[in-house]
């Protein structure tokens, strides 16, 4: 029996391929969404973040460490950096034009990248994934590599702790309640100023974790956040810019639909993104969540 | 009338700047533009230190008749509108004589797009097929790496009566990607291979995984990996992830030394792909032995990689050209390079008369374990001769 | 002084062409010079909706690509004289614009950056895959203009001081007609529509369709842009088409000051001028590019035309 000219193991494997590469997007999306969501500040870093990561597990491997540790050091570092920037630079344009956040983080892009092509050097680096990890399992319908599967888990987890932190902490509440309305959390008296710094801190430690999550996949190299920045915005865009469901489920559709395009069109299999999201823009201009508030 | 002076005036006002810093005529200026910046600039320094090697060389040795040569080197950042703005910077400000260059296909395109309508030499160390064809090619037009006919061919003779005729092919879906397909056709045809499978991805993917089931369960001999440097290193490390290395063996056309040492040990553990020079092939030609040493001892102890190889090789034929000439005269150079054997670096070569392609020995190499810092990463497992056979007719590629 | 600059300010086309004039002395080579002129050009074309509509593009490249293949097809492959090459650029940028700002101009801010750049993308793909017109990967090469017939003169157009003189004028001429426009009833119009969108709507202008028209009027001026650009490079690359052309625009409006009508045409000229001297400097010059325009979103959001014109004045 077969499908469009493909037997239905193939397919169901093919979307499933789709999924895992979903996740490393949901994990940038949501990122760059609860940044947007929180701070209006659309963050053309991410990419630049997500390539940090990278190399912030290389960073750590170097000085004596192993993968369990870089998945719990880099987030941290990356974060850092975030907070950093927050502070520094982006903090100083709030109040200002919406378009000013965009445009220092574009510039800022370039920075990352040269810096580490100078403490790095300009060529790829190899990154393997942890022994324990590698090969593949048989999961029914074929084979598929250990790490995949791996990448999956940390992501559904993250996603759960998240959802618990925002969910069931008073910080997840300011954190809910900021969203919606800044002005009134501060006459509550809140420091809105510390939860923002706190969010970008958080985003971009989640792109720095989707980078070392990445750097097995795909080696690491000071480029590999441009690609991958299209990609997460398109993800944001079509599930609706601020939400996190919107992130979560966007990813998991853009991955299919790359997957899937890539077994009956390969030669349309990375214009397929685009188009989606040109189609989900004109229907729903805000993105298929865009409505909706955060986490809801 | 009158408008028509003024308009003559203001050129001829706008023209003096560059006739003043038109100067130093004695020199021999070399223009050199490759992406020092951009995804190949570890490639690209090595062509310049290269270059370097052939410009010293030059000079010690007396140079043309007391003149010196001189290496301009300028970014082009891969990218074409780059490379064409410096090599008209070259070319009309800095009036270099001859230019010798380009990494991408079409960078080089465009350099020499900006040469050919200006009457000066081009000698390409970057692959293509398209600029031997006649719409692309000049007389002054001339290329000193190989083609992917020519690796794809090598590769695919060697690959076809060693590891099976079952092939699948996943391919970068741009000019270059089908250049080497076309070559792995073609070169199949006498041993009668059968493809199961033609994929096209775009170039430039960081993710190969949509494209891996598929060939999983079709189980070809050998999947020919018909991309380049950073697409051809995930491709490989992710064809291994998904266990394809247990039914089918992994080819690439081109099989970059810096790609080897950036993709790493075990993902390239056994792939077998084609490459113009390997350093070690100074074990059995004496030429590279004698290249090997001198960029050893002017680059502090490195060995030069198959793309910094082409770089020695695509200046010094210009230089040596020029002072078999006795000048540096276009025309004069072009039949001096036209009339060259020559083997500079890895044996003979020399440049075919209807496309001025550079017909020379192809290496096939297969990637060995090795500690992380080694730079011995490869065994040459079979070398094929120059031959002109293996080139696509001057008749094909529109030339009379 | 004062009296010297505000005349400067006051006459925008003759200070234009008081700077294309002296502009080749200034440049280390001629190629770079046109370089400034057409990127000039395209920044102003990108600022009509940046600056003076208030709605940032990211998407601007389709424009710039789309007049520059368009020229490129027109010369290889139509064989027309060059002058219908440069107008089929320009309807080309022109109609991309039309198409793009039709279904972009429903939305705003962030969305409209998002939306533009999800269209050039596919722009991108499309003009890639149309492979025997563009050349896709290769990019589109031949765009050879040697001679250049006017009534009565022919000039060897691959001369620098040619290339350099006729573009200048058709720039010069774009920028006195831009010029005109924005100070019509039109360019007031567009002004309304940024400073304040209801009161905009209440004084009876349709909001949209006056983004839609300046959207149109940016991708004439940048599909010329891409014109002049085809021929002086003779080569189309397909990376003219890349979203990070459309950052470069960006870049070059904020680095001058968006905030004035010749402020993108200073930025495209630091910025090219910068990027040329500090890359043969140093490998590293995108560290400086980028330290450089942070510190102006920083510091300096009014530009350096912008600084200078508020200085000065």
């Amino acid at each position: 029996m077969t499908i469009l000219g493909f037997p239905p193991d193939l397919l169901v494997l093919q979307a499933f391929t789709g999924l895992a590469l979903g996740a490393v997007y949901v994990l940038l999306a949501v990122g760059l969404s609860l940044i947007f969501g929180m701070l209006t500040v659309v963050n053309f870093a991410h990419g630049a973040f997500f390539m940090l990561g990278a190399y912030a597990g290389v960073f750590l491997l170097a000085a004596g460490g192993n993968f369990w540790v870089c998945l719990v050091g880099v987030p941290l570092l990356v974060g850092a950096v975030g907070l950093f920037v927050e502070r520094f630079l982006v903090r100083r344009l709030y109040g200002r034009h919406i378009d000013d956040p965009l445009l220092l983080t574009f510039g800022l892009t370039y920075v990352f990248v040269e810096l580490v092509r100078i403490g790095w050097g300009k060529q790829a680096l190899p990154f393997d994934a942890p022994e324990i990890l590698q090969g593949t399992v048989d999961i029914g319908i074929g084979y598929f590599p250990l790490y995949r599967l791996f990448v999956i888990g940390v992501t559904a987890a993250v996603l759960l702790g998240l959802w618990l932190f925002i969910e069931r902490t008073r910080y997840g509440l300011i954190i809910r309640a900021g969203a919606r309305d800044p002005t009134i959390v501060r006459v509550l008296g809140v420091d809105v100023g510390r939860v923002w710094l706190l969010v970008f801190g958080l985003g971009t430690g989640l792109a720095g974790l989707a980078g070392v999550l990445a750097a097995p996949l795909q080696g690491v190299s000071p480029e590999m956040g441009t690609t991958v920045l299209a990609e997460a915005f398109v993800v944001t865009v079509v599930g609706g810019m601020g939400s996190l469901v919107g992130g979560i489920v966007a990813g998991l559709l853009v991955g299919v639909t790359v997957a899937m395009s890539a077994l009956l069109l390969p030669e349309m299999s990375k214009v397929a993104m685009f188009l989606l999201m040109a189609v989900v823009l004109l229907l729903r201009p805000q993105g298929l969540f865009g409505r909706a508030g955060l986490m809801s | 009338m009158q408008r028509r002076h003024i308009l003559l005036g203001t050129a001829g006002l706008l023209a003096a700047p560059a006739i003043l810093r038109a100067q130093g005529a004695g020199t021999i200026k070399v223009g050199f533009p490759v992406p020092l910046t951009g995804a190949y600039g570890a490639e690209a320094q090595d062509q310049v230190r290269a270059a370097e090697v052939a410009i010293r060389e030059f000079n010690e040795s007396g140079g043309l008749g007391g003149r010196m040569a001189e290496l301009l080197v300028r970014d082009d950042r891969l990218n074409p509108g780059e490379a064409a703005t410096r090599t008209l910077e070259l070319v009309e400000s800095d009036k270099v004589n001859f230019v010798v260059g380009g990494l991408s296909a079409a960078v080089q395109l465009a350099i020499n797009n900006v040469t050919k309508q200006r009457g000066v030499i081009f000698n390409s160390i970057s692959q293509s097929d398209a600029i031997n064809e006649r719409s692309d090619w000049s007389r002054t037009t001339f290329h000193e790496a190989l083609n992917p006919h020519m690796t794809a061919g090598a590769v695919g003779r060697y690959a076809f009566s060693r590891l099976g005729k079952r092939v699948a092919f996943l391919t970068a879906d741009y000019a270059y990607g089908h250049e080497m397909v076309r070559g792995f056709q073609r070169a199949g045809r006498a041993f009668g291979i059968e493809t199961v499978a033609d994929i096209r991805h775009p170039i430039g993917a960081t993710d190969f995984s949509a494209f891996l089931p598929r060939l999983q369960a079709l189980r070809p001999d050998v999947l020919f990996l018909c991309n380049f440097g950073r697409d051809l290193q995930i491709a490989v490390r992710q064809t291994t992830d998904f266990g394809l290395k247990r039914n089918t063996k992994l080819v690439a056309p081109l099989l970059l030394y810096t790609s080897r040492l950036a993709g790493g040990s075990a993902p390239f553990q056994g792939v077998i792909g084609g490459t113009s020079y390997y350093w070690k092939l100074e074990d059995s030609v004496p030429s590279a032995k004698r290249f090997n040493d001198r960029f050893r001892a002017q680059h502090g102890g490195r060995v030069p990689s198959d793309y910094g190889a082409l770089g020695y090789g695509g200046v010094r034929t210009v230089l040596e050209a020029a002072k078999t000439a006795g000048t540096t005269e276009t025309d004069k150079v072009v039949e001096a390079m036209r009339a060259l054997r020559y083997d500079y670096y890895k044996g003979p070569q020399y440049y075919r008369g209807c496309d001025h392609q550079s017909v020379q020995s192809v290496l096939v190499v297969e990637s060995k374990t090795t500690a992380r810092d080694d730079v011995d990463v490869f065994d040459i497992v079979h070398t094929e001769n120059p031959d002109e056979e293996n080139l696509r007719s001057c008749s094909e590629l529109g030339h009379g | 002084m004062r009296a010297v600059a505000d005349w400067f300010f006051r006459h925008p086309v003759l200070g234009a062409g008081f700077f294309i004039l002296i502009l080749p002395f200034i440049t280390p080579y001629t190629a770079l010079a046109v370089m400034i002129l057409v990127y000039g050009l395209y920044a102003l074309g990108f600022n009509i909706m940046y600056g003076h509509v208030g709605l940032l593009s990211f998407g601007h490249s389709a424009l710039l690509g789309g007049g520059a293949y368009a020229c490129g097809i027109a010369l290889v492959h139509l064989g027309l004289p060059w002058g219908a090459c440069i107008l089929a650029g320009t309807l080309a940028g022109t109609l991309i614009a039309f198409v793009m700002g039709a279904l972009a101009v429903r939305t705003r801010g962030i969305y409209f950056a998002m939306v533009t750049l999800a269209l050039s993308q596919v722009a991108y793909f499309g003009f890639y895959q149309a492979e025997p017109w563009t050349g896709g990967e290769n990019g589109l090469r031949g765009v050879n203009l040697r001679t250049l017939g006017i009534p009565g003169l022919s000039l060897d157009f691959t001369t620098p001081a040619v290339r350099y003189t006729v573009i200048g004028l058709l720039v010069w001429g774009a920028v006195a007609l831009l010029a005109r426009i924005l100070a019509s009833p039109f360019g007031a119009a567009m002004l309304a529509v940024r400073e304040n969108e209801a009161r905009a709507k209440a004084c009876g202008f349709d909001v949209r369709l006056v983004r839609l028209q300046a959207m149109t009027l940016s991708g004439a001026f940048c599909g010329l842009a891409g014109a002049l650009l085809a021929l002086h490079l003779s080569i189309v690359p397909i990376e003219t088409l890349h979203y990070t052309t459309s950052g470069v625009a960006v870049m070059m409006a904020i680095l001058g000051g968006s905030n004035t009508f010749f402020g993108p045409f200073v930025g495209a000229a630091v910025f090219l001028f910068l990027e040329s001297v500090v890359s043969t400097r140093t490998e590293h010059w995108p560290l400086v590019v980028g330290v450089v325009f942070v510190l102006f979103i920083l510091l300096a959001r009014q530009g350096i035309w912008g600084t200078l014109v508020a200085r000065l004045r």
